[in-house]
């Protein structure tokens, strides 16, 4: 509906086009026959889940990698640029997520770094501090060039970075999650700066992952899933709910309660009272990572966590283990209140937690599988109660089994396991630990179709078992097939609660697209 | 030709080979090298005086191989083994009768603690406040030589207690004491930590420390615990030192040690990137540094030429045990056969 408006309008003759862009990475196809415009005068949103192929297209644009096939015309030129240098020097200008500059040097030095100007082959301070002047004064900043970067704000040096970038011939602006570090004021500080460039008729790229920033900043947004184009519409004719549904390839009509999580709902209903309590937590916060909370799980609950990429989700768990800690709140375990202050103390408590990021936080590569297995619960017996070898092996090669790891042997090492493997090893590890409760962030992630299927079951079974289990995934079918209630967040709040019949992927999108 | 693959692969093998090739060298070009003669009831010979020269680094290498494989350093080991020669020298005296100022025992014991505290300095500094072990170590690196100097008074203190010349100088069953030293300490390692779960501890926080703390382990303990028995280890090498030479030196004691320390724990096959480590192939590294320090002096190379040659060997071996080395010479080879 919207995409057949906005491809039909007249406009101006965008300044960028890209037509039918394939890539391929081994294994996964990144990018399939994506179109992407860009119009001078205008913001434009790229919006997509994690993996959509956002960064990759941006990638491909300012030459980073390298297209399989597809062309690109830049005022209606074709142009293949085999590096950023070579992006740039078409105008092509990007400021990237982590920012490249130097917070020793002062605000001019950075501005000009590489090219400051030279008189009798001396740098030039009075004219390079002069023109730092005047290049920020183009975005209405203006600070005393001469102080040290670090001395400004995270917004103060977003907008160095911008000048930095841009020059007399820039025609496009690519800004990368500009806004992920940067306070609600600073916020609207730099989107006047971006709105002022558009006015000067600057193309720019505008990739975010706040979905009330791209409403309050973009013109235009094209959304990408899988690597594949869903559409272009203009900002105003796409409601968010839409929106939101076509990130993640659903017609608002075709949500449908899958047959599992029909079950599990009637399940949450007759728990009722008697069930025991595992799990309260009360008011439970940290500045700047998640606004205080409160939830409760009881014996066989599993509490799904819903929201979009970086709406708190993963803060959540990492304060209630204990990888963070909280400055308000407490955590009662059991009923019991339970000082939770480091990852060991929520382990030793009865809780397991599977980090979303398997590589960094989760597996040891070049450890056996058997001793990733029971490193926890070798942890939780203590150092010189030591598990002997042959003991070991018994309980790697039984979970192996039971949740069917795929490995030539218990004594191979982890980091030849595939993704899901690894992903079903952590979940082994916890589990030889015998816990009441169990947090798993992301567990479906990157894993394909059959381990997440096998996954999803364990959680069920679990959960019958009489396992408290938190269960967080961006696919929100998923967390409705496993989850007894759902947690929905937005934006670091909990803002919503969702059990029986309201737990829809129609009504989770309605509560964050209208959610506070 | 399997089972030479299985060996290729295990870690132990190449240091074992280098060490090989430097005896055979030995076997050739220097007279006597392998003769061992039994007099007044010791062993006496080439291959005795590498065992016992190479006890203190030997010693120093057991700790190090802990630290390192935590993915740390320790550079700090060479300025404690002075520590502990200038706290053991201080409580024994300089009596030239012979007479201790306090019990032998007690003065190695409270050399010991000196070091262990080192240890636990450098650790705290490692694990509570985060700081990057090179410059954690740094500062007792620098700072360590000046204790030593003002437990000695800045003076060189010589020792005349005769029981105290045993650790260092002394036999027993015909082998000398100080390798009965590194057996001990080294099977006491070796029982530590792989008899109970410190070794895997240790290899978990050198891999991914992250991870150690998720799975509910306490990484900062690991990590403390290794650096302050480096610092165990360092003591008992200073006193090895101190003993052989009956004196303590705050300069010169210990002087460079770390280097060739941490050579030998590398050597050995344990990455300076940490996780799996190897105490045995530490103990045959700090072997292969020792036999090339006894072969050069053998030759009567001058002391100035006798660091590059070191150097060159070093050099050599490191090539030898990188894989990526090796994986590419093969495949030159590879190429050639192919083309022939």
């Amino acid at each position: 509906m919207a995409g057949e408006e906005a491809w039909g309008m007249s406009e101006s003759t965008p300044i960028l086009e890209m037509r039918k862009i394939n890539k391929h990475f081994p294994g996964v196809k990144a990018l399939s026959d994506v179109d992407f415009r860009l119009f001078p005068g205008e913001v434009h949103a790229i919006m997509g889940q994690n993996g959509a192929g956002k960064s990759t297209l941006v990638k491909v644009l300012t030459g980073v990698y390298k297209q399989d096939s597809g062309e690109m015309l830049l005022e209606d030129r074709p142009i293949r640029p085999d590096s950023p240098l070579a992006a740039q020097k078409l105008g092509i200008s990007t400021v990237y997520q982590e920012i490249n500059l130097c917070p020793n040097l002062s605000v001019a030095e950075n501005i000009f770094v590489g090219r400051q100007p030279l008189s009798l082959g001396r740098i030039d301070w009075g004219q390079l501090n002069r023109r730092a002047v005047e290049a920020l004064k183009r975005l209405n900043v203006s600070v005393d060039v001469t102080q040290m970067l670090s001395s400004y704000s995270i917004a103060i040096q977003q907008m160095v970075a911008i000048v930095r970038v841009l020059d007399v011939s820039s025609r496009i602006l690519i800004l990368d999650e500009p806004t992920s570090s940067l306070d609600e004021a600073e916020v609207e500080q730099l989107f006047k700066v971006i709105r002022k460039l558009r006015d000067d008729g600057l193309a720019i790229l505008f990739i975010t992952h706040f979905l009330d920033q791209t409403y309050r900043i973009s013109d235009r947004i094209t959304i990408l899933k899988n690597g594949e184009f869903v559409g272009e519409y203009r900002t105003e004719t796409l409601p968010k709910l839409d929106l939101i549904a076509r990130m993640l390839g659903k017609e608002l009509s075709e949500f449908s309660f899958a047959m599992a999580g029909e079950d599990r709902k009637k399940e949450s209903q007759k728990a009722g009272q008697d069930a025991r309590s595992l799990l309260a937590v009360k008011d439970l916060g940290l500045r700047g990572a998640i606004a205080p909370f409160s939830l409760s799980l009881d014996e066989g609950d599993v509490l799904g966590l819903a929201g979009l990429l970086g709406s708190g989700r993963t803060e959540m768990a990492r304060l209630i283990f204990g990888i963070d800690s909280a400055n308000q709140g407490e955590i009662l375990v059991k009923g019991r209140k339970t000082n939770i202050k480091a990852p060991r103390s929520a382990m030793l408590a009865g809780m397991g937690f599977c980090s979303e990021d398997r590589k960094s936080e989760g597996i040891f590569a070049e450890l056996t599988v058997r001793e990733n297995i029971v490193l926890a619960l070798q942890g939780r017996k203590g150092t010189f109660r030591y598990i002997p070898k042959k003991k070991q092996l018994e309980i790697a090669d039984e979970l192996i089994k039971s949740l069917a790891i795929k490995t030539p042997g218990a004594n191979n090492e982890a980091g030849q396991l595939s993704g899901g493997n690894q992903q079903k090893l952590m979940l082994a590890r916890w589990l030889a630990t015998n816990p009441i409760i169990l947090i798993l962030d992301e567990p479906t992630r990157g894993i394909d179709v059959g381990a997440k299927l096998e996954i999803m079951e364990l959680i069920l079974n679990l959960s019958r078992q009489g396992m408290g289990v938190i269960f967080i995934s961006s696919e929100f079918e998923e967390v409705i097939r496993c989850s007894t209630r759902v947690a929905v967040l937005k934006d670091k709040v909990k803002i919503a609660e969702l059990s029986g019949e309201q737990m829809s992927e129609s009504n989770i999108m309605h509560t964050i697209a209208g959610g506070r | 030709m399997l089972a030479w693959k299985r060996l290729s692969r295990s870690k132990i093998i190449w240091p074992l080979i280098t060490l090989g090739i430097l005896m055979l060298f030995n076997l050739f070009f220097t007279p006597n090298f392998f003769r061992i003669e039994m007099l007044e009831g010791h062993l006496f010979g080439n291959l005795i005086d590498i065992l016992k020269n190479g006890a203190p680094i030997m010693i120093l290498a057991i700790g190090l191989t802990l630290v390192i494989a935590t993915h740390g350093i320790d550079i700090s080991v060479g300025s404690v083994v002075a520590i502990s020669a200038g706290v053991v020298a201080m409580l024994i005296g300089g009596d030239l009768a012979g007479n201790p100022k306090y019990p032998i025992a007690f003065a190695m014991g409270a050399a010991l603690v000196a070091c262990i505290a080192a240890g636990m300095w450098n650790g705290m500094l490692v694990s509570w406040i985060g700081m990057q072990p090179i410059i954690a170590t740094l500062i007792l690196f620098v700072a360590g030589r000046g204790i030593a100097m003002v437990t000695t008074n800045a003076m060189v203190i010589w020792l005349y207690a005769k029981p105290f010349a045993l650790l260092g100088q002394g036999y027993l069953f015909g082998l000398p004491f100080s390798l009965y030293i590194v057996a001990f300490l080294l099977l006491a390692t070796y029982l530590v930590t792989r008899r109970t779960a410190v070794g895997m501890f240790i290899e978990a926080v050198g891999i991914n420390p992250k991870a150690t703390r998720f799975a509910g382990i306490n990484a900062r303990g690991i990590l403390f615990w290794c650096y302050a028995f480096s610092g165990l280890c360092a003591g008992v090498s200073g006193l090895v030192v101190c003993s052989t030479v009956m004196s303590a030196d705050g300069n010169n004691a210990g002087n460079l040690a770390e280097l060739d320390a941490i050579l030998a724990v590398v050597l050995g096959g344990t990455s300076l990137n940490g996780g799996r480590f190897f105490l045995l192939g530490s103990m045959v590294g700090a072997l292969i540094i020792q036999t090339l320090t006894t072969t050069i002096y053998a030759f009567n190379v001058a002391p100035e030429i006798a660091q590059v040659v070191k150097a060159l060997v070093v050099y050599a071996v490191s090539l030898l045990q990188s894989e990526t080395f090796r994986a590419r010479v093969a495949g030159m080879f590879a190429r050639r056969e192919v083309a022939a």
